[in-house]
């Protein structure tokens, strides 16, 4: 649940979310988001450690570059809420097909 | 709603007439008998809650606002819920549409994120879009 949490408080943010979005189209540096966002780059590094944070982003240090990539792990939290849910209504649909059979017309 | 937020799609095509199928989704007795406890009245504002058994942190409290009604064809209401800080704030809408067979009834259940671009559309039917493309693999590798 907590980390459900982390995952959901740190995507709210639109900010976070294009940053995010972003990478899921490739690994990039700090400056090449801070580029493209018109964000400053102390925000954009704030930005990563809170999605660092959460563990949906991952970093990876070469010489005095940071680039960051997306942790596919991360998501995992939402996969099984949604799991959670499309299982639910699956189990609750089947109820209500044999309730409609019961009913009179 | 093409471009809505990542949600859950399930469709059946029932051997009933639409009106029936309307009354068990709008009749908080026969609501009851496949969902879960509530005191649901389908008219657009009005607040109901569903009740099943607490699990764990959560109360097992489902608090609803009817956001569209018409008669027989489609209602939607909010689901909000959750525990702590884990508020879950989505839609549900129903759909139904007469068919040779009697109803197609469609449930969609959205809003798990408020994320556009990502591409968690429709899970029912698997993954989709460029992310789901880049991920899936990684996520294959998890289970």
């Amino acid at each position: 649940m907590q980390q459900q949490d982390a995952v959901f408080r740190a995507l709210a943010d639109p900010s976070r979310r294009a940053i995010f979005e972003q990478l899921t189209h490739g690994e990039a540096a700090v400056k090449e988001l801070t580029a493209r966002f018109d964000i400053s780059q102390p925000a954009v590094s704030q930005h990563l450690a809170a999605l660092r944070g959460a563990g949906l982003v991952r970093e990876r240090r070469a010489g005095r570059q940071v680039f960051y990539r997306v942790e596919p792990k991360g998501l995992k939290p939402l996969v099984d809420w949604l799991s959670h849910y499309q299982a639910f209504w699956v189990e609750r649909l089947g109820k209500l097909q044999t309730l409609l059979r019961e009913m009179e017309e | 709603m093409s471009t809505s937020t990542q949600a859950i799609v399930v469709e059946y095509e029932l051997p009933h007439a639409p009106a029936k199928v309307w009354r068990a989704l709008t009749e908080p007795a026969l609501v009851a008998a496949w969902l879960m406890k509530n005191d649901l009245v389908a008219e657009v504002g009005r607040r109901f809650t569903f009740r099943a058994e607490p699990i764990g942190e959560w109360d097992g409290v489902v608090h609803c606002e009817v956001l569209e009604v018409e008669a027989p064809k489609r209602l939607v209401y909010s689901w909000r819920g959750g525990s702590g800080n884990s508020k879950l704030d989505t839609i549900v809408a129903w759909t139904l549409e007469p068919s040779a067979g009697g109803t197609r009834l469609k449930l969609e259940h959205s809003g798990f994120l408020p994320m556009n671009a990502m591409a968690f559309e429709a899970i029912g039917k698997g993954w989709r879009g460029h992310l789901a493309e880049r991920m899936s693999r990684a996520l294959a590798e998890l289970a």
